[in-house]
């Protein structure tokens, strides 16, 4: 198992470095020149000439790219930001737990709710209440999330005036966010887990377990769904990278300072070592995710525990 | 997603085979309705629409809906009915033409990926990997960020940011078709590789194709509103149903209607493609049932 565990992370490595080299080569096609952005139209030519310098911008591409990695991997520095001159490194690190907060508090709501409703669905199949929640999660699906905020905003702050609408500081205010971001997730897992419920009521060992007089609730909660946890479980770790990636625009709406409304505002300043950094730092959160579901397999699965003695 | 079987659509079965079968569904037949409307407004907008997009008349501005304006009018008094419909235009466009994208390139890596194998193959999918490890509304951001705005940057931006997906999808296709008869019946009259992939291996593998395209006109519609929404896609005047919900969003609490239109027509248009992908996966491809 130890052995399987660090051979996982040394598989990161690659992508990583991957990752970094198309978000790397990115900034570095992107139009504009970095020092005329930073010093502004005023700066003479000697003075950008020695910005150009000092910052390595007139390296050979490819190392640009290897002192770029260097300094993330032995100093945690991916640049800095054109405008206000700070580590990107610490601008994320102060904007994550915003961020983190929001995700996994939709997370959370999701899998409350989606999981006992997809189950309740998969039971009656083809009831009055299935087919309701099966339309409903389509309608879910199909919601852009901007939109949906702004309709909350409309709606619960703006005429009702019971939550705020924007802020981030006490738990009024992660209501709206979360509402906004989970009904996705929540869509996906109620449908994961709706679908791969019906496919294991139908074997033999849950029709065992009912012959043998145990109580529907045990042969639901504990045979069928212990068996069906397996796709749940990824679609979940999925979509957290999903709410990371969704929390750009919902963060924006609702002005959270996490990492997704620090790269908006980047964006809209032309500060690409900030949006490019943000990049980075959500994949890499991305691939630890997956990394930890699939130990989480071996955690709820015996038979892939099994694998790996 | 990886490995499915191989589907076969019978010839002789065919279209109506899938229509009559299609017609049993009725959300995906509400779906195809409400597309094959869409798809009209985009075609004969220049026609339906009482009002040309960019027609200002500053008189006019933020007027109620009314049976002048059925949706009300903007800020520059424009009228938001014409301009939602010829956003049709802008949004089936981008969706088409961004799935093409991700379809010809996704298609062409994974085909060869599939067929060829062995080093090929680990070298193209560890490069799909990489690109599905960044999740595909930032990979847009980060495309877009460094082409910049606009209408053809944006669909470029899209359509890379999913060509993994397809890519993976049909790989999968091709590894579980590669070994088939017919595949090495055309090997044994000297078909060359080319031939071989383009016509025998991947109409054998439309049916998934069709299915995650329909899927993926859906998902890049609303990737591309995003964009638009946090200012990397369209530029105004142009007028693009995620721009106008982002340009409403400034009046939301005295003209919430600016913002509440374009948003329904972004949903009504993803939750016609999502019932009617659902509805042709259910049809062409059983085993891809979610």
């Amino acid at each position: 198992m130890i052995k399987y565990i660090f051979k996982r992370i040394l598989s990161l490595i690659p992508v990583m470095l991957g990752v970094a080299f198309i978000v790397f080569t990115l900034l570095y096609l992107t139009p504009g020149d970095p020092a005329r952005i930073v010093l502004g139209d005023q700066a003479t030519e000697e003075a950008l000439h020695e910005f150009r310098e000092k910052e390595g911008l007139n390296d050979p591409f490819l190392v640009q790219f290897g002192n770029y990695v260097w300094k993330a991997v032995t100093r945690g520095d991916i640049g800095r930001s054109y405008m206000t001159r700070r580590s990107v490194a610490n601008e994320i690190m102060s904007a994550f737990p915003s961020t983190l907060k929001l995700a996994l508090s939709c997370v959370i709501a999701a899998i409350i709710l989606g999981v006992p409703i997809g189950i309740l669905s998969a039971i009656r199949q083809n009831s009055l209440f299935d087919n309701v929640t099966r339309f409903l999660a389509m309608v879910g699906l199909s919601m852009p999330v901007f939109w949906q905020g702004v309709l909350l905003i409309l709606l619960f702050s703006v005429k009702l005036r019971w939550f705020p609408s924007s802020g981030f500081d006490t738990w009024a205010t992660l209501v709206l966010p979360t509402l906004t971001l989970a009904c996705n997730p929540l869509a996906v897992i109620t449908r994961m887990t709706r679908s791969s419920m019906l496919e294991v009521v139908r074997q033999d060992y849950i029709r065992t377990a009912r012959a043998k007089g145990q109580s529907e609730r045990i042969v639901i909660w504990r045979h069928a769904l212990g068996n069906a946890l397996i796709p749940i479980v990824t679609v979940i770790g999925l979509q957290f990278g999903t709410l990371l990636a969704g929390a750009v625009l919902t963060e924006s709406i609702f002005s959270i300072p996490g990492v997704g409304r620090l790269m908006v505002d980047a964006i809209k300043m032309r500060d690409y070592p900030v949006v490019q950094g943000g990049v980075l730092f959500i994949a890499i959160t991305f691939s630890f995710v997956n990394l930890m579901v699939d130990l989480l397999y071996a955690w709820v699965d015996p038979r892939i525990r099994a694998q790996y003695k | 997603m990886s490995a499915q079987a191989p589907v076969k659509m019978k010839s002789e079965a065919g279209l109506l085979d899938i229509w009559n079968r299609l017609r049993k569904n009725h959300l995906a037949l509400f779906g195809l309705v409400i597309v094959v409307l869409l798809v009209f407004f985009a075609i004969t907008a220049d026609f339906i629409a009482p009002y040309r997009y960019d027609q200002q008349n500053l008189m006019k501005a933020f007027e109620s809906p009314s049976k002048e304006h059925f949706f009300g009018t903007d800020e520059f008094g424009r009228d938001i009915f014409s301009r939602i419909i010829h956003g049709s235009r802008i949004s089936l466009q981008v969706g088409m033409i961004a799935v093409g994208i991700a379809v010809v390139f996704g298609g062409l890596l994974g085909s060869v990926a599939g067929y060829y194998g062995g080093r090929i193959d680990n070298l193209i999918m560890r490069a799909m990997d990489i690109l599905l490890s960044i999740p595909s509304i930032l990979l847009a951001i980060a495309i877009a960020a460094s082409l910049g705005p606009g209408l053809y940057n944006m669909m470029v931006a899209v359509g890379i940011s999913s060509t993994p997906q397809y890519a993976r999808i049909i790989r999968g296709s091709v590894l579980s078709l590669r070994g088939q008869e017919f595949v090495e019946a055309a090997k044994a009259v000297g078909s060359s590789d080319t031939r071989i992939i383009l016509k025998h291996i991947i109409p054998n593998c439309l049916a998934p194709i069709i299915v995650q395209s329909t899927l993926g006109v859906a998902s890049a519609i609303l990737t591309a509103a995003g964009l638009s929404f946090i200012g990397l896609g369209i530029q105004p005047p142009t007028p693009e149903w995620g721009a106008m919900l982002s340009g409403g969003r400034e009046y939301i609490r005295d003209y919430a209607y600016m913002t509440i239109f374009p948003g329904l027509a972004i949903m009504i248009t993803i939750l016609a493609l999502n019932f009617l992908g659902d509805g042709l996966r259910d049809v062409l491809d059983p085993k891809l049932k979610r």
